[in-house]
This record gives C-alpha cells, sequence and structure tokens, in this order.
C-alpha cells in the first residue's frame, strides 16, 4: 500500500464556557468580540487531526494536510499549540469561523482548498472532519464536501479505522440507539467524520512544532479570503441556548439525593 | 529520574515565559535580525547560514490568556512603537482623568486602627457615598499621558504581530521544567515532563521533558516562575537583598451598564476599604468595559485573607456601587506580584543568562507601575544582545553585564527605583506610618525614607486566634473550626461572617459565588499528564498547621482542607496559577527561612481568561 494522503478539515472555535453574545455585523451574524475571544481547535476536528496523525505514522509514506477555513490572525495563535501535537501541512482559507457561516458554502471553500493542494493523489486521500463541524451539529459539511470532491465513500460519527495491508480499511461508526456500524471499505478515497475516536490528546512535542512552523506561517501568509458569508444566505433570527448556572460545592451527598435534586432542577 | 533520555534541540536563544518582558525582547530583537535584503543581519550559531534561532516557551496554552487591566505611562512601549495609537490595540485607551479615592467603611467590619477611625471621622465631614475624593494627586502616582490596557489584549497584539512575522516563535503550553546548569553556567533550559503522573511519576504515554540548549536563557517567568527561583536558589541574592514583599491581585474584566457615566480612559485608584490594607482600581476601558481588581498585599496581617471576598466587598461599596450595579462579569483572574522591586533584584545576568521583567525586580513599588518598566529592560536585554552578537563576543557575565546590566542602570526604569527602593518599608509599621513613607520616598526623590525591618510574610502572620483576640473567643473559633470541617464549609468565609461582614447578595451577573466566578471568568487550563506543581514540602509541618493561610488566599479554590486532617488537598483543575499559596503559607520551610513550606513548580495551564 503507497502512502496515505490524509486532508483534515478543521478550524477554531470559540473557547467553551464562556459567555456568548450574537451580534449583527455588516457581514452578518457573529459573535460579540469574536476576535478578542479565546480559540481552540475545534475539538472534532482535533479528534480527527490526532487520528489522522496516528493512522500517517503507521501507513510509509503518508501526509497529513489541516485545511482550515477560520480568521488567520486567530488561527495563527491555535496552530501555535497544535502545531506541536501532529505534524502537518497548513492550507488556510482566511474567513470567519463564528459558527453563522453556511455548510455549503464552507463546503465549497474546503472544497476549492483541497483541489488546489499541489502534488494531492485523490486516489490516496482520506477526508477527515469533524462530524458536527461548521454545521451547527447538522453534520452536513463533510457530506456535501465528500460530493464535491467526487467521494461517495462517507463515513460519520467515526471513532475507529483499521487500515489493512492491501489499502481496505474497515470503519466503527456510531449509529442512533448506542450501538456501533462496522463497514468494511474497498479503499480509498473515503470521507471520514470523526467523532471521538480513541485517542488520548498528544503530548506537545517542541520538535514537531519546530518542523510544522517552516510550514504554518508561509500557509498564513498565503491564505486567500474565503467566499463565505457573502449574503447569499441569510439568517431571520440568531439566538444561543440560554445558559442556567447555579454551581454549589457540596460534600458527602448521598447519590440517590444528588439525582434527585437534578431531575427536580431539569424539572423547573 | 535521571537516567531519562532526554532528546535535546540547538537554538541560539531560548526565552522562559511570554510576558511583557520577552515582549519587549522580543519586539526588540526581532526587527534586526535580517537585513532588508532578506539576509540574516544576525547570523545562528546553531543553525549556520540563518538567521538568529530564537525560541520562547509558555506555559499557558495561549498567549496573552490572563485578565489584568495596567495603567501606564507607557514611556518605554511607547519608544518602540513611535506613534501609537491606542486604537490599534483592542481594550486599550488613553487615560483621560484620575482620581485617588480614599473609602470609609459602612459596615465597620474592618479592622481600623483608631488612628484610622479619627482621620476618617474628619474625612467623613466631606464624604459622598462613604468615599473621599483627594483634592490633589502626588506626582509620583499620577499616569497623565499614559494608557490604560487590557494586559491579554495587548500581549495578544504584541504576540500575533512577533508570530507573524516569523523571525521568532512563541510556543503556548510548553513549559519550562529548570535551567540546565553546567559548571555555574546556564546552558539552556528544560521542558517538563508530560506523561505522568501527579507525583511527577512517568505513565505509558511518558515523554521526558526536551532539553533546549542555548547560548543565552532570557529569563522572564515572572515572580513565580520555576527557572528565575532554581536561579536564586543556586546563586542566591546580591548581599542585603531579599524577596518577601507581595501582594496578590484580583481583577475582573465587567461590562459597565448603560449611563454610568464614566469616561473612557478614567482611572481611579482606592485605598481604605474593604481593610485598611487592600488597595484597589477600576480603569475604564472602550466599549462600555472596565477593568478593576484589588491588592491584598503581603503586610495585610490578616490570617485569613481571601482576596475573592474582598473584592465582591470592594465592589458592593457605596462609591464603587454606583458605577457597577447592573453590570457584568466577563472576566476574571488572579495574579501573585513580586512587590519587592529593586530591594528584590536577583543578579540581573551570569554567563549563559539574563534575568528580565517583574522576576528580575523591575516593578516600581512607589509608582505602581511594572509593565512598561519590564517592557523596557527586555528592550535593554536586546539592544545587548544584538550588540554583542554583532561583535561575536560570548553571552557572558562580563559581556552581559557590560552591556545590558549598564544599559538598565543607566535608565530611568532602575533611576526611579532607586527612589522607590525603601517607599513602601513604612507600612511593616502600618497603613498611616506607609502612606507617610511613600509620600516621604515620592515627594524627597527617595532622599528621606520610613525604614524598616521587612519581615517574611510568614513572620507577620498571626494564629487566627491572635488575630480574633479579643473581637471571637477562642472556643467560638473552635467550634467554628469543627462545625466547618464537618460540613466541608470554608472557615475563612465563616469567620468573616462572624465578625461582621455583611453577606454577600448574588445577582447572577456581578456577584456571583467564587466558583461561578471560576467559570464565567474564564477556564482552567489543567492538560493531563502533567504532575501537580503546588507542593506541600513537609508533610508534618502542614498537619500541625492551625492557619492554614493557604486555604483562604488561594485564588481558585484549589488548596481546599483535607476531610481526613492532615496536609490540604490540591486540585490542579482549579488553579489559576496565581501562586499567593507560594508566599502566603505561615510556615516557614525546614532549613531555609527564606522560602515556606509550599513549593510552586513548573506547570501546564492555569487560567484562561474568558476576555483578557
Amino acid at each position: 500500500m503507497s502512502g496515505l494522503h490524509i486532508v483534515v478539515c478543521g478550524s477554531i472555535v470559540p473557547d467553551p464556557l464562556q459567555t456568548l453574545e450574537p451580534v449583527t455585523t455588516p457581514a452578518g451574524p457573529g459573535l460579540k468580540n469574536e476576535m478578542m475571544l479565546p480559540a481552540i481547535l475545534d475539538p472534532w476536528a482535533g479528534h480527527a487531526l490526532f487520528e489522522a496523525a496516528n493512522l500517517a505514522k503507521s501507513v510509509a509514506g503518508s501526509k497529513v494536510y489541516l485545511v482550515s477555513l477560520g480568521p488567520k490572525a486567530k488561527l495563527q495563535q491555535v496552530m501555535m499549540t497544535i502545531g506541536q501535537k501532529a505534524p502537518f501541512e497548513l492550507v488556510v482559507a482566511d474567513g470567519p469561523a463564528s459558527g453563522f457561516t453556511d455548510a455549503a458554502e464552507v463546503a465549497a471553500e474546503l472544497a476549492a482548498a483541497i483541489e488546489a493542494i499541489p502534488g494531492l493523489d485523490k486516489s490516496q486521500l482520506l477526508v477527515f472532519g469533524g462530524w458536527q463541524s461548521a454545521s451547527r451539529g447538522a453534520g452536513a459539511t463533510l457530506q456535501m464536501l465528500g460530493e464535491r470532491l467526487g467521494i461517495t465513500d462517507q463515513f460519520q460519527g467515526v471513532d475507529e479505522i483499521k487500515m489493512q495491508a492491501d489499502g481496505s480499511f474497515t470503519v466503527l461508526e456510531r449509529i442512533e440507539g448506542g450501538s456501533y456500524q462496522l463497514s468494511s471499505c474497498a479503499g480509498t478515497p473515503a470521507v471520514l467524520g470523526w467523532a471521538t475516536g480513541n485517542l488520548p490528546e498528544p503530548p506537545n512535542n517542541p520538535q514537531i512544532g519546530m518542523a510544522n512552523m517552516r510550514l504554518i506561517m508561509p500557509a498564513l501568509q498565503k491564505a486567500k479570503p474565503a467566499k463565505v458569508s457573502t449574503g447569499e444566505v441569510s439568517f431571520v433570527a440568531v439566538e444561543l441556548p440560554k445558559q442556567v448556572r447555579e454551581t454549589r460545592v457540596v460534600k458527602d451527598m448521598a447519590l440517590e439525593e444528588m439525582a434527585k435534586e437534578i431531575v427536580d432542577w431539569i424539572r423547573g | 529520574m535521571e537516567d531519562i533520555v532526554r532528546q535535546s534541540m540547538d537554538v541560539d536563544i531560548v526565552c522562559v515565559g511570554f510576558g511583557p518582558a520577552v515582549a519587549g525582547f522580543l519586539t526588540t530583537l526581532s526587527r534586526s535580525l535580517m537585513n532588508e535584503d532578506q539576509t540574516p543581519a544576525l547570523e545562528s550559531k546553531a543553525m549556520p547560514g540563518m538567521p538568529l534561532q530564537v525560541l520562547c516557551y509558555e506555559r499557558a496554552d495561549d498567549i496573552g490568556f490572563g485578565v489584568s487591566g495596567v495603567v501606564t505611562k507607557g514611556r518605554g512601549i511607547k519608544a518602540s512603537f513611535p506613534g501609537l495609537d491606542p486604537a490599534q490595540i483592542p481594550m486599550a485607551a488613553k487615560v483621560s482623568g484620575e482620581k485617588v479615592v480614599y473609602l470609609l467603611d459602612p459596615h465597620g467590619a474592618g479592622r481600623k486602627t483608631a488612628g484610622l477611625k479619627a482621620l476618617e471621622a474628619g474625612l467623613g465631614l466631606a464624604a459622598k457615598d462613604f468615599a473621599f475624593e483627594l483634592p490633589i494627586i502626588p506626582p509620583f502616582l499620577q499616569k497623565h499621558d499614559g494608557l490604560v490596557l487590557s494586559m491579554g489584549q495587548f500581549m495578544q497584539w504584541v504576540g500575533s504581530d512577533l508570530m507573524g512575522s516569523g523571525l521568532v516563535q512563541i510556543w503556548p503550553g510548553t513549559p519550562v521544567a529548570a535551567p540546565l546548569i553546567e559548571k555555574d553556567e546556564v546552558v539552556g533550559v528544560r521542558l517538563l515532563d508530560q506523561g505522568v503522573d501527579k507525583k511527577g511519576q512517568p505513565e505509558a504515554a511518558f515523554m521526558p521533558g526536551m532539553d533546549i540548549r542555548a547560548s543565552l536563557t532570557v529569563v522572564g517567568d515572572g515572580p513565580v516562575g520555576p527557572v528565575g527561583a532554581a536561579l536564586d536558589e543556586r546563586f542566591g541574592l546580591p548581599e542585603g537583598n531579599h524577596q518577601r514583599d507581595w501582594a496578590v491581585g484580583m481583577k475582573a474584566v465587567v461590562g459597565l451598564p448603560e449611563g454610568h457615566g464614566l469616561p473612557v480612559g478614567t482611572v481611579i485608584h482606592t485605598m481604605g476599604y474593604p481593610e485598611p490594607e487592600i488597595f484597589g482600581f477600576l480603569y475604564v476601558l472602550p466599549e462600555n468595559t472596565a477593568s478593576l481588581g484589588i491588592f491584598v498585599p503581603s503586610w495585610f496581617d490578616s490570617p485569613i485573607r481571601t482576596a475573592y471576598r474582598y473584592l465582591q466587598h470592594w465592589m458592593i461599596h457605596p462609591y464603587i456601587w454606583k458605577y457597577l450595579q447592573g453590570g457584568t462579569m466577563r472576566s476574571w483572574g488572579a495574579k501573585s506580584l513580586q512587590e519587592s522591586g529593586r530591594r528584590g533584584e536577583p543578579h540581573l545576568a551570569g554567563n549563559g543568562y539574563a534575568r528580565i521583567g517583574e522576576g528580575s525586580g523591575s516593578t516600581n513599588v512607589l509608582t505602581g507601575s511594572g509593565v512598561d518598566e519590564a517592557w523596557t529592560t527586555g528592550a535593554h536585554l536586546a539592544e545587548a544582545v544584538i550588540e554583542l552578537w554583532k561583535a561575536g563576543r560570548p553571552m557572558n557575565r562580563a559581556n552581559l553585564e557590560a552591556t545590558y546590566v549598564r544599559r538598565r542602570r543607566e535608565s530611568w526604569v532602575d533611576q526611579e527605583s532607586r527612589v522607590a527602593a525603601k517607599s513602601r518599608d513604612g507600612f511593616q509599621h502600618g497603613v498611616i506610618p506607609g502612606f507617610v513613607g511613600m509620600g516621604l520616598s515620592g515627594l524627597t526623590g527617595g532622599t528621606l525614607n520610613w525604614v524598616a525591618d521587612i519581615k517574611r510574610t510568614y513572620e507577620r502572620l498571626p494564629s487566627i486566634e491572635e488575630f480574633f483576640k479579643g473581637r471571637i473567643a477562642r472556643p467560638e473559633i473552635e467550634r467554628i473550626r469543627k462545625d466547618c470541617e464537618s460540613t466541608g464549609a470554608s472557615l475563612h468565609e465563616a469567620l468573616m461572617d462572624r465578625s461582621g461582614w455583611p453577606t454577600i447578595e448574588f445577582d447572577g451577573q456581578l456577584l456571583v459565588s467564587h466558583q461561578d466566578a471560576l467559570l464565567m471568568g474564564g477556564k482552567v487550563q489543567a492538560p493531563a499528564g502533567f504532575a501537580d506543581h503546588v507542593i506541600f514540602v513537609d508533610p508534618a509541618v502542614c498537619t500541625a498547621c492551625r492557619t492554614r493561610t493557604c486555604i483562604s488566599i488561594c485564588s481558585g479554590q484549589a488548596i481546599t482542607a483535607n476531610p481526613e486532617g492532615g496536609v490540604p488537598l490540591f486540585d490542579r483543575e482549579k488553579c489559576v496559577h496565581c501562586g499567593a499559596c507560594l508566599w502566603n503559607c505561615s510556615q516557614p520551610r525546614p532549613g531555609d527561612p527564606e522560602r515556606t513550606n509550599i513549593d510552586f513548580r513548573a506547570g501546564a495551564g492555569g487560567l484562561h481568561s474568558a476576555e483578557n
């Protein structure tokens, strides 16, 4: 089996546990102070990236690309952390990552960025990403991306991929009812929308960081503006889920009491 | 662990910690690394043919992660960015007005002396909202023509520019464990081991911290940084110097209510409340935002020094609350400040290393200014490095002293730090002597000072029983202590309630529980695979301790009483890395009177403030 070309699609999201406030901007809905909010790599995409790096290690000659649609100034900061965790080559499309972009527009932009990667062998291509990413949890973006790239073998909610020596592979997908579906695929290309996978977050490795850095900064510098939020999609209303928080530190409370209190709280 | 094979990497310069000092260093240095024709102006020894290879390691998960409001004259910063327009920096503005306000105690729960109470009785005649605005601000406290900044936003602004240049590398999420020292020469740093358990023992994913070897190690890891601490332990402090004065700053970014009436750029400093030793600040930033907070100093002799509760009492003081009522907490955080200033200065340079910033004693304790001074020391070092590297001279003590230390000694930073050196000594004797001493030092240029011996924090801390003598009887304290131990409740909160402090009525927006502040104010980053960084050195000492100031001062409630008795518990996932436990511990370390029984080691993460 020759080396895989694994393209991971992933961008940044605001660090969780912050108070997010939708506002109307000249470019449509956005988050208040978006550029000032601490950002992290979308956790779904993070799992996909770590799985990609792990897979690339096991198949000689493989290469990992990270294709990111996001504001390049914030991407730059996040890459300084992510860039130490796994070797990859970065491709950047400079655009919003606020969660208010349209899945179809994002898919189109990602497809164009992938098509433009020099030397990419589409016959050896695996497209990875977070299964709920860039679609407000709808799971639509990767499917549309796959269609645009002409890849018909698609898997969503993936927790495991096992490559065989002949290039075929099996995929473990989450399906309804808490069950898994095990599928066999004859070979690449394929699209895998990752759930959490099974791998822990890799430690920071300064040597990987140094190696990635040679490509990260040039990629950021040559990032092209992404054609998303062009006004073709209009949002009638935007609202974030209400945040309800009542924190107490409780010790020595019986489990039954705890459960009852939570149920009562949920019932209001 | 010493037999472990470690990877090693050679660079030219390695920096520890991305604070304002290292930012000043990297900003200045990076502008001289390349020629206009894109050939290296300063050629690397580690990678011949390339420009200097300069790395900076930061323990936090991001650059500009912390919440901190700053007012600064910005002389050094403006020198680095001529024509600086504050509008370029998020949440920055020019100082538009200054007030210094003495806050009276509306509740009578504070512990003011008879002298202060008499003073207040006089001031009270002219007070409004239980506060007295000083008609004159001493020149040494004025920040006219200065800037109000969000420290986090400023650091992000600088850091993004630096990283975008591609000339230097800043790596967050990568704590440095210790300096590498060979025959009294610092030859680089060792990064922290990953894949270990709480006690540092290797687990399945063990990755030994890499050795980064460099011609110059730039130590800018602040007042509680492990590299600076290790150098102080190895090389000692210059004769007569010590680091015994500290403060913890607890801070918040607040969304102000509409119609608050404070112009952008307003600077308010307060004193007198909630306790006479606690200072407060409120800086008005653009877009209806304020950065505010309090400082709890080491010479505040209370063993129940719970900064969060005091911050809440300060916010609801009538003078402050009239501006804040209806506001929202947007971010929160805490940090230790090294307040010894020039007296806490370590050896600024040695073979293979140089110290810059707060950990190098650059903070001016008279003017209450540290960021600009730190930045400037970094710029001084960069100028020295450029000079030495161009001349092909090694980074040894003699050369660094002749270049970096000389520049620093000749600068306004050093000259003003000499004026400030003894300016706070008076606080060793009380608040009134403290203010008189500051006035003396400030108005006479440091010629006259109220001089005092500086005690170590633990020497100042009375036991809880001694502190409440005459106010709460010993048997009652013991009963409250037992009640708290049995219910897991906070002893310091119970004692504050008992001594007359009013209950804080939570509004869910600005007045929230300590744990909610931790959740609303940001997110503690505690990546897996790192050892605990707060160590109770001698368990027997902790077990015998009845004061346990470490618990009441802990900014994140990460240190708690052990329900089974004995050594307190430490929860890394709540630690905001303020380092207050390090100097608030009420027990000396056996065999080392300058240190306490708590060790604050290298650790990853810390609080990533929601907005900074």
